[in-house]
């Protein structure tokens, strides 16, 4: 086997721990996009191997890892032949031990579903971003987020940015989590194609010099089937051809240790990203509860209601999976309305927190928009206006 | 770390199950295709021993003949899908990969380029083992494409000319009018021309073959192996009858193999000329290490 031709780093770089490069190392601000900020943050996390398809508004991700990869930040970079074919490939290199990277948006998440949602089967230490739109059809390419809905439960911890810093932050923290032995499934980070991709905003960024140390496979849960690293990965005995028992036995044992391994991601949110929610004024009656670029619509209604003298909080909520059930249930144990806000028309948030909830019916489901509209604040303030019983004089 | 990736602690000997602990002891891991090759199958610790497949399944007994023939196995690593053929393959004392429905060329790609990242002085085998449909029908975009970018891995497809596993559909390999399920009338396409796409998408090394020789068939998966690893992907199209769905008795099966020799299998072997280099460099190197045992054995006799 001979070696291959790979760019090689124009810079030496320290490896340090994710604790320090996300809280100790100095930052810089920088006003970059947020397909920016998740390529930085690919840059920074010392990346083995990223495999790329194009979709809009994902493919200026991989535009950029492209790039950074000619710049020798990454090992190896290539444009697989569509979706299914690059999850699978993902899968496939993740057996040989290596970090993983790799991004998509709505119909392609969807056509490489298969495949992710045998990742944490696999046990797939890589980290997927989503860059949201529409699933066709009519034919459109606008932001939305319905295809987190359909990605909720394969398994995956699911984390939502609000904007580029979050991206950034998100980004680089979930290399750290998908790694830890007792998670040791994908981490996939979502924000709003276009609202975030294409659009600038203030990202404080460690240097580039500073990257997460090296992936070590050896300590892996699962080893690498490598021929390397016992115990040694060969099956003499497969359990489905033995007995439909077993292997249905097997299989469901191992969707709850999927799920488990789920839930036991919650420490590390905690640890690298400060938690699942952000809870802003948390003695108020009405809360918007809202992730992603509805957070930020979210955060600019609950500022507005300030302003009014209105007593309204606001839940972030960063993580889908694992879903902060107690974290919300602790938030809101006061509250008398929760306006869910969503950029999609199902509302798959709303259903998660009227399920989180004993008292599901204090949740007003909405406002959403979809289809790629903005959300406008005047909608949120309308609800929160009518959950105070008082008038609100709508104008868009 | 070869054998001694799959040699257990001392300790932990007594607790394992016997015919691993002989495989470790008495398998072919490590071994000279001399000393373990195919032309001892029955005789040595192979590295699949039974088997789930039905009563005279040609395709289980060309897999068994794909572990003997292996030049390293213990540096190898398959990949498969859905399909009678995992059954077997998935038994093997060599690492497997099942994947999703097709997907073994694109799961081959990543892992092949991921071993190259990580052992670029080491040679590590990777061989994606599939049936018909998952190589030419659900998987054809991957296999193709691993094929036009050149990924340096060895794709073998068991063609049985049907989905034997699913119950006996018709496939994009099945013959022109073959009545099966899902043709009721009769298979109104053409047969594939597996070879041909492969050599159309790159395909260094391509064989088209009915796998009765055992010596033959042996150093066909030996040469598609070690053209791989040097110059580029390498593809076999084997037939393995599914005697079940096409209703060969058990005692037919192996005539019916020699049969298909006289037609649509009848031996085709390409190679580029880098291949052939390759091959020849290989062949002649065996072939001066088996004379030189013999004549070394001589001498202490």
């Amino acid at each position: 086997m001979s070696a291959i031709e790979r760019p090689q780093p124009n810079k030496t770089k320290t490896f340090v721990d994710m604790d320090y490069l996300l809280h100790e190392a100095p930052r810089e601000q920088h006003f970059i996009t947020g397909a920016q900020a998740m390529a930085e943050a690919v840059k920074r996390a010392n990346v083995d191997m990223a495999i790329a398809y194009p979709i809009t508004p994902q493919s200026e991700v991989m535009h950029l890892v492209g790039d950074i990869y000619a710049q020798g930040h990454l090992k190896e970079y290539y444009r697989a032949e569509e979706e299914l074919g690059t999850m699978s490939a993902i899968a496939g290199a993740a057996r040989a031990g290596v970090r993983l990277f790799t991004a998509t948006s709505g119909p392609g998440l969807l056509r490489g579903l298969e495949a992710i949602a045998s990742w944490p089967g696999h046990r797939v230490p890589a980290v997927l971003g989503v860059l949201t739109r529409v699933v066709n059809a009519p034919l459109s390419i606008q932001p939305d987020n319905i295809e987190m809905a359909y990605l909720m439960h394969c398994g995956a911890v699911m984390l939502h940015a609000e904007n580029q810093q979050d991206t950034f932050d998100m980004t680089l923290a979930a290399f750290a989590i998908t790694e830890k032995v007792d998670v040791y499934i994908p981490v996939s980070v979502s924000t709003e194609g276009f609202f975030v991709t294409h659009a600038k905003g203030y990202v404080d960024m460690m240097s580039e010099d500073l990257a997460y140390k090296d992936f070590d496979s050896v300590a892996a849960p699962v080893p690498a089937m490598d021929n390397e690293t016992p115990p040694a990965r060969i099956q003499r005995d497969a359990p489905v051809q033995k007995s439909n028992f077993m292997s249905y036995l097997i299989h469901s044992v191992w969707q709850q240790e999927i799920w488990d391994s789920n839930r036991r991601a919650m420490k590390y949110i905690y640890q690298y990203l400060g938690g699942p929610i952000e809870v802003v004024n948390p003695d108020a009656d009405v809360f918007v509860i809202a992730s992603g670029c509805a957070a930020a619509q979210g955060r600019e209604a609950q500022r507005y209601a300030e302003e009014e003298n209105l007593n309204v909080g606001l839940i972030k909520v960063r993580a889908i999976r694992p879903f902060p059930i107690d974290e919300i249930n602790a938030a809101v144990k006061n509250a008398k309305t929760l306006i869910v806000p969503e950029h999609n028309i199902i509302g798959w948030l709303s259903k998660e927190v009227k399920a989180a909830i004993p008292n599901g019916g204090i949740v007003v489901e909405g406002p959403r928009v979809y289809g790629g509209m903005t959300l406008p604040v005047e909608l949120i303030m309308k609800e929160i206006y009518t959950a105070l019983g008082l008038e609100y004089d709508l104008k868009l | 770390m070869s054998l001694k990736y799959v040699t257990p602690a001392k300790v932990f000997k007594r607790y394992l199950p016997k015919d691993y602990v002989e495989l470790v002891d008495y398998g072919p891991f490590g071994k000279t295709q001399e000393e373990a090759g195919p032309q001892n199958m029955g005789q040595f610790k192979e590295l699949v021993e039974e088997h789930p497949m039905c009563s005279g399944c040609w395709m289980a007994y060309y897999i068994r003949l794909i572990f003997a023939s292996l030049p390293c196995p213990e540096e190898t690593v398959t990949l498969g899908t859905a399909g009678c053929g995992r059954l077997a393959i998935s038994q093997a004392a060599v690492p497997f990969i099942y994947g999703n429905y097709g997907d073994q060329n694109a799961m081959a790609s990543g892992l092949t380029r991921a071993f190259r990242l990580r052992f670029p002085d080491k040679t590590k085998d990777v061989i994606t083992i599939a049936g018909d449909g998952g190589t030419m029908d659900i998987g054809f975009s991957m296999t193709m494409h691993s094929w036009i970018r050149g990924e340096k891995f060895t794709t073998i497809m068991l063609d049985n000319e049907v989905y034997g596993n699913t119950g006996g559909q018709e496939s994009g390999m099945s013959p022109k009018g073959a009545v099966l399920k899902m043709a009721p009338l009769g298979k109104k396409g053409e047969k594939m021309p597996a070879t041909d796409l492969a050599i159309a998408a790159g395909c260094v090394y391509v064989v088209r073959m009915s796998p009765t020789n055992i010596k033959k068939a042996a150093q066909i998966i030996r040469r598609a192996i070690f053209v791989a690893r040097e110059v580029g992907p390498t593809f076999i199209h084997a037939y393995t009858s599914c005697n079940i769905e096409y209703s060969i008795p058990t005692e037919e099966v192996f005539a019916d193999a020699k049969e298909k020799e006289k037609g649509r299998f009848a031996f085709y072997e390409y190679m580029t000329d880098a291949s052939k280099e390759v091959i020849e460099r290989v062949e002649g190197e065996e072939k001066a290490a088996k004379k030189a045992l013999k004549a070394a054995r001589a001498e202490a006799n």
